[in-house]
């Protein structure tokens, strides 16, 4: 299973580079670490790599490299990973309206873990959260720690349409819609600024490794900022991690 | 500057290329051809870097016109393309005259078309593609598929290339009688065997992220604790139901089902025009001869662009 601590083919032109077996912040920064070198190597052969939970998937060109050479490069730079520091994250800001017509599972939710709406928010925003990696559509994050308390199962049944910029729950995760699309979370609440932008000088703006905090905001704030993302004149907010 | 113009919408027809690589890790998906070969050969042809933008077309074809005399190559699936009623060949660079309509008639083997058009397709690069990625409305023309009555802008033809016709050697190998090969992993249990023996039908469950597969249920261990992961165009993942899932172009970056083996580059084109109801088997390879067939291909390629480049 993918849980092997040996360096595995993904076909013929990538390598899948393992870190651990389990999510955390160790493995995290290994990982991280081991992308830096990668990215600082600029090696031909290497064409790009997706960080993941325990493993980097680096794809090569197999015309430069076999497997063998392959695994042999990245068995290297995985020795020389250990020593590189890294630079500081960002700790990016989501303004994020709760509830009502925003967040419609927000009162089955605080039902769920037998509290009020307003402590699902408190426990929502209060914590900092990683960004583990990005994936599944454009600019979405895999986010890890949210408050075991807010935990709450997946719909029953998928909605069809969950539009962009949908906060959700699901399990002991939470996390952001980029785009609309089908999705079973539980929705809380509902944020106007876009992670992923096809407009947007890069289409997405966080990276693994990142931040993240939600910071409450008002249905007439939520407008006003929609409006500035409309017209483009809205920046999200980020703050280095010291 | 030539223009295309869409007369006629087909079922699917999207602008792409050899796909957007380098922001996976961003999620951007790589997108581009299903049949990546098809489209750089159908380049080659017409005298365009094998690397353009061209038309991938699905099943039924649209109609198109062009405002000047182009030199076009159809290859990829044989969907009947004819100009002016007049059936074309494939694989060969045909010159239409100005006015005169490419339309597509029955489709008797595979599933998509390339067309390459002199010049290429001129939409603005997005991260360094042309590919239409439609569920994030990225790249192509204006994010979509290709509607009636768009008109889509040409580049500037290099050389003349005169009505060349590819060499059979290099024609994508879309033999049927072979299984498909495959890599096992990474994710693969103890053994692939019955996976190997069995046969799987290709539902109608498919699009351009790819096909659902239907055969006997396969139970793949640790499945429950299973993190999501990269994945690979030919990427076969055993969903939660135990059918398979062959990955293709729109795949997402990652995936959260187990990853049981990757079908190897050489067999892509093959699998890239399979149908709906169409029976497929594996058999696994090991990498370093999935590795040999890929550079062997390569090479091919890379000596007749050469050739080609010395004119017609």
């Amino acid at each position: 299973m993918s849980m092997s601590m040996e360096m595995q083919p993904l076909g013929d032109a990538a390598v899948r580079v393992p870190f651990g077996s389990v999510i955390s912040e160790e493995v995290h920064e290994a990982i991280r670490r081991f992308c830096a070198v990668l990215q600082e190597k600029k090696d031909p052969a290497v064409i790009e790599w997706v960080p993941a939970y325990c493993a980097v998937t680096v794809f090569y060109d197999p015309l430069h490299w076999s497997y063998e050479e392959a695994a042999a490069a990245m068995a290297v730079w995985k020795t020389e990973a250990e020593d590189v520091p890294l630079a500081a994250p960002k700790r990016w800001l989501i303004p994020v309206c709760y509830g009502s017509g925003y967040g419609p599972d927000l009162s089955d939710t605080a039902e769920h873990c037998g509290m009020t709406e307003q402590e699902v928010i408190d426990r929502h925003t209060r914590a900092e959260y990683r960004i583990y990696m990005l994936g599944f559509i454009p600019g979405f994050p895999y986010l890890g720690g949210m408050d075991p308390a807010i935990a709450v199962e997946r719909r029953r049944t998928p909605r069809q349409k969950v539009s962009a910029g949908a906060v959700g729950i699901a399990g002991e995760q939470t996390g952001i819609y980029p785009l609309q699309s089908p999705g079973g979370w539980q929705l809380i609440g509902q944020t106007p600024v876009r992670l992923y932008d096809r407009n947007r000088q890069s289409l997405v703006l966080m990276q693994a490794g990142d931040r993240l905090r939600f910071s409450r905001i008002t249905p007439s704030e939520y407008e006003s900022i929609a409006r500035r993302v409309e017209r483009g004149d809205y920046e999200i907010e980020w703050e280095d991690v010291t | 500057m030539a223009e295309m113009k869409i007369r006629k919408q087909g079922l699917l027809t999207t602008i792409q290329d050899q796909g957007r690589t380098g922001a996976q890790q961003y999620g951007i998906v790589v997108g581009g051809a299903m049949d990546p070969w098809a489209l750089r050969l159908c380049n080659v042809l017409t005298g365009n870097d094998p690397g353009a933008a061209g038309l991938e077309v699905t099943m039924m074809g649209p109609e198109l016109s062009f405002s000047e005399p182009v030199r076009i190559a159809v290859g990829g699936a044989d969907l009947s393309a004819a100009v002016d009623g007049e059936k074309i060949p494939l694989w060969t660079a045909v010159l239409v005259p100005a006015g005169s309509v490419l339309s597509f008639g029955e489709p008797k083997f595979g599933v998509r078309a390339y067309i390459a058009v002199a010049g290429g397709v001129d939409v603005p690069e997005v991260m360094g593609s042309r590919a239409t990625y439609i569920r994030a409305k990225l790249g192509g023309f204006r994010g979509r598929e290709l509607r009636n009555g768009d008109v889509i802008p040409l580049g500037t033809p290099g050389r003349t290339t005169g009505r060349r016709r590819m060499h059979h050697e290099l024609l994508p190998d879309y033999h049927k009688g072979r299984p498909v090969r495959i890599i096992p992993g990474p994710d693969a249990p103890g053994s692939l065997s019955l996976f190997m023996s069995e046969t799987y039908r290709i539902t109608n469950d498919v699009d351009r992220m790819g096909s659902r597969l239907e055969g006997p249920e396969m139970d793949v261990p640790e499945a429950e604790g299973m993190l999501s992961d990269a994945v690979a165009m030919g990427t076969i993942q055993i969903t939660a139901g135990g059918q398979p899932i062959l990955l293709m172009a729109d795949r997402q970056t990652t995936g959260g089902y187990p990853r049981i083996a990757t079908v190897i580059h050489e067999d892509l084109p093959k699998v890239a025009q399979m149908r709906p109801g169409e029976v497929i088997r594996f058999s696994t390879v090991p990498v370093e001869v999935a590795q040999q067939l890929r550079r062997h291909r390569e090479k091919q390629f890379r000596r007749y662009v050469k050739l080609a480049a010395g004119g017609p």
